[in-house]
């Protein structure tokens, strides 16, 4: 299939690209600025084309990407400190106040209640799915 | 009366495979993914920003079908005849760069049509869905 062309097409294919290195760098000092340099833009007119397409300015975005990503790690149990430092945020503080204005609970909070969740789930896994498939697959004979 | 739509089955062919291209691929979120029975997996994902809509990824597997069905039926998803939904996007071209820089199969690039501008792309397994922008 030949690409298709469309207007600003190398436009979107930089900011597509500064995206995507904050999906996989977000971990890392990200220096935005550099991002902006790489992607060929003046830093205003980066923020203001990136914030277009994606509702965000790359920094609100790396902070929704970090934590995304910090609630992904407490879903698997890992520690607040531990997730706090993988996802890329320096303090405790600002990692506690950033995921409590984004999800509305402290992270502590929210890996009780995942923990939670997740261990009523063990116990009783027919409770989450619809009858109807469990019946399909037999699952709910005894 | 009808209230909503809540789940949706969508046939995979392996559940690994398809939780890796559902979420790293499309974004979409693991809901639940439970073990069942001896040697059953309950696996649904939701679209970003629709927490409440379930898309059970379902294997086609022993099971579920006879082994006859089971051909039939992996035969019929890997060769492309079921087209499962379509998907919306704020920005279709910015979406159609990043999901083919992932390596996501486009059979239509995003093109213009009367109801807005759409594209079609294949999952892992050989489902397929448009993505569009209707505005």
């Amino acid at each position: 299939m030949e690409g298709p062309q469309y207007p600003k097409m190398y436009l979107y294919r930089r900011l597509v690209q500064a995206k995507l290195f904050i999906d996989t760098h977000y971990a890392e000092p990200i220096d935005l600025d550099a991002i902006a340099d790489e992607a060929a833009f003046s830093k205003f007119h980066f923020i203001k084309q990136f914030k277009h397409i994606y509702r965000k300015t790359p920094h609100q975005y790396l902070i929704a990407v970090r934590v995304e990503k910090a609630m992904q790690l407490l879903n698997d149990g890992l520690p607040v400190t531990e997730v706090c430092y993988s996802v890329g945020f320096e303090s405790l503080g600002s990692f506690s106040s950033l995921f409590k204005r984004v999800t509305g609970i402290t992270p502590s909070t929210y890996l009780a209640r995942q923990q939670a969740l997740k261990a009523h789930q063990a116990s009783a896994p027919l409770n989450y799915i619809p009858g109807c498939f469990a019946e399909k697959k037999g699952w709910l004979k005894k | 009366m009808i209230t909503k739509l809540t789940h949706v089955n969508v046939w995979v062919i392996n559940q690994d495979s398809a939780y890796d291209f559902y979420t790293n691929k499309l974004g979409f979120k693991v809901k639940l993914d439970l073990p069942m029975g001896q040697d059953g997996r309950w696996l649904t994902v939701t679209p970003p920003g629709q927490p409440d809509l379930e898309l059970v990824l379902f294997p086609v597997s022993r099971s579920v079908f006879s082994g006859e069905t089971i051909d039939s039926l992996k035969h019929l998803v890997q060769s492309g005849t079921f087209g499962v939904a379509v998907l919306t996007c704020d920005d279709i071209f910015a979406t159609y760069e990043e999901l083919s820089a992932k390596g996501v199969e486009f059979s239509k690039p995003p093109t213009k049509e009367f109801y807005g501008t759409e594209a079609i792309f294949k999952d892992d397994s050989g489902n397929w869905y448009s993505l569009a922008q209707l505005t």
